[in-house]
């Protein structure tokens, strides 16, 4: 089962739900916590898993061979990223611009552009208690985290709850985290930044075909224009969080609310049972995938 | 050439737009953009209006002739993608979110039974606000690119900026340190980077300082929430210092930013007077730095980090 917790606004409490609902889950379930926010994962910070040694993941971009390149400029006017370019004293690969599609070796007529691996990030498995855990970390300078979100979500265990800590936004890093998924969480909070994202992230997660309920964090601090556009959306709040300042500095602390304060369980405890019943229905309503 | 001045902060929801925002009130006659093209929210403080909406093109999608196509799966093999499908009559069907736009199934199609047309993934404006022009954009959910636009804005911007003898280009970013941040981080004047005192507030700001200096822009740092935990505030300061980034103020936790927020207001419009008064101490710091940026740009050149 696969649960992304996502957000259009960022530091609406993605990761604050997503690893205190993970502790939660681990007490009736088999989970692992996914963090696919990997331009800045904050998972870790929380859970404090013991982690095993990073697995470097790497993408492919084109190495030319200058001897053998007859400056035919075929790769420079296939590639339209702009990564590849032939100079009058050579080829020039420009790896940050490249989008490794492996065209330019393809198509060289001489054969003289091979691939060669890149490192854009690393992979780090390990455990937190009873929570199986993975984070991917994007190397800084690297812009497109989408082919590292996807090596994270290959550790995505099938006899598992899955909880992936999607990045916020819904462009194509967000998108890479929520496909696929049996469900979704959209967390907000009741702001109007926090209803003009849900809204988008909503038509982001109906058009991606993942079901979805709410969560409002911070539910008092806001108006009450979020809970009256889910109502009339027909979208249900599956938890309503107050305004907590004994959360919030056990937050900045780094410390899980649900490991530190036990007013907090009851709500996760239940929030969990809920998102299980909701993600096994609609998995059933998918056909079992 | 005008200033150009971004606020970001790696991690989300720490006050970036709201910053901004006060800093548009203040300038007064900046040329504002918004260079979150994901998930914009500056316009509902700065309530621009007008502007022809410009469709933005920001790659190209295949599209299958079926009477020309032989069916031989050729496309569907050499995409990196995984954008291409058989679907259960046979004909090859395009996954126009997955597709990155690369064009190597034209390239190999012996029918040529695929044309890569361009796609239109968005829009871009630029409005009237009561605070200046202000160019924005809004991105197709899933769109490739994002990048391109963020950058496509910022010329925009500053052109217009030039034209009009403003000097100053004041931009809100994208969380994060991936694309579309590197778009309107790259040749910026000054970077604001705003952040809470929370571990994770740190662990986003070492990275993102690390991209800032990767990218040569000097900068400084504003802590938001500052009494939620004022060691970890403090351990902020000493980092953002340590890389050459100075602070420029802190803001309280204070509920009364919501309230402006509500109201589609700036804090300098709707008050209270003693948050109003911080975020101008805070301007006039900013605005101090940028027009001489002599001393930060030395201690920075000193300091320079290894990014990681």
């Amino acid at each position: 089962m696969i649960v992304a917790v996502a957000s259009g606004k960022g530091g609406t409490g993605k990761t604050t739900v997503s690893t205190n609902l993970a502790r939660a889950l681990a007490a009736r379930t088999a989970v692992r916590y996914l963090d696919c926010d990997v331009e800045e994962p904050n998972g870790h910070l929380f859970l404090k898993p013991s982690l095993g040694p990073p697995h470097t993941i790497h993408r492919k971009v084109p190495v030319v061979d200058a001897t053998a390149c007859t400056g035919c400029g075929v790769c420079s006017d296939f590639c339209r990223f702009g990564a590849i370019a032939v100079m009058p004293n050579g080829p020039l690969v420009f790896p940050e611009l490249c989008h490794s599609c492996g065209g330019c070796a393809m198509l060289c007529p001489s054969d003289a552009i091979t691939e060669e691996d890149r490192p854009i990030g690393e992979v780090e498995t390990g455990r937190s208690g009873d929570v199986a855990f993975v984070h991917g970390r994007l190397r800084v300078g690297e812009p497109a985290s989408p082919p590292l979100i996807a090596a994270v979500r290959e550790m995505i265990d099938p006899d598992a709850v899955n909880l992936l800590d999607a990045p916020p936004g819904v462009a194509c890093p967000a998108v890479a985290a929520l496909r696929g998924a049996d469900f979704a969480l959209l967390v907000t909070e009741p702001t109007p930044f926090g209803l003009h994202d849900l809204a988008i992230a909503a038509e982001t997660t109906r058009e991606l075909g993942v079901p979805f309920a709410v969560v409002v964090n911070r539910s008092d601090m806001g108006d009450g224009r979020v809970d009256d556009w889910c109502k009339t959306q027909g979208i249900e709040v599956l938890a309503r969080f107050r305004e907590d300042r004994r959360i919030a500095e056990a937050t900045s602390r780094g410390d899980l609310a649900y490991d530190v304060l036990a007013h907090v369980r009851g709500g996760y405890d239940e929030l969990g049972r809920l998102v299980v019943e909701r993600a096994s229905a609609a998995r059933a309503g998918a056909g079992g995938r | 050439m005008p200033h150009q001045i971004v606020v970001l902060s790696g991690k989300g929801g720490t006050g970036k737009t709201t910053l901004t925002g006060a800093f548009a009130a203040l300038a007064g006659d900046a040329v504002l953009v918004d260079c979150d093209v994901d998930a914009p929210d500056l316009h509902l403080l700065l309530a621009p209006e007008g502007g022809e909406p410009q469709p933005f093109v920001g790659g190209v999608l295949p599209r299958i002739d079926a009477e020309r196509c032989r069916r031989c799966g050729r496309c569907v093999g050499v995409c990196a993608f995984r954008a291409l499908a058989r679907d259960s009559s046979g004909a090859i069907v395009v996954d126009e979110v997955a597709c990155e736009g690369c064009g190597l199934c034209a390239e190999v199609c012996a029918p040529h039974a695929i044309a890569m047309e361009d796609a239109v993934t968005g829009w871009w404006r630029r409005s009237r606000t009561r605070f200046g022009e202000m160019f924005h954009a809004r991105m197709r959910p899933g769109a490739e690119n994002s990048g391109k636009l963020v950058s496509l804005l910022r010329r925009e911007a500053v052109e217009h900026a030039r034209a009009q003898g403003r000097s100053m280009v004041l931009a809100d970013g994208p969380p994060g340190i991936g694309c579309p941040v590197i778009a309107s981080l790259s040749g910026a004047d000054h970077v604001v980077v705003i952040t809470e005192p929370t571990v994770a507030g740190v662990h986003d700001l070492r990275r993102l300082l690390s991209l800032a200096c990767h990218f040569d822009v000097p900068g400084s740092v504003v802590v938001n929430k500052y009494d939620l935990n004022e060691s970890v505030a403090e351990e902020v300061e000493r980092v953002a210092a340590s890389l050459g980034y100075e602070p420029a103020g802190r803001l309280p936790y204070d509920r009364r930013f919501t309230g402006a927020q509500i109201q589609g207001l700036t804090v300098p419009e709707a008050g209270p007077p003693e948050l109003a008064d911080r975020l101008r101490e805070i301007w006039e710091t900013v605005r101090h730095r940028i027009e001489t940026p002599r001393e930060a740009e030395r201690r920075r050149l000193v300091l320079r980090p290894v990014a990681g």
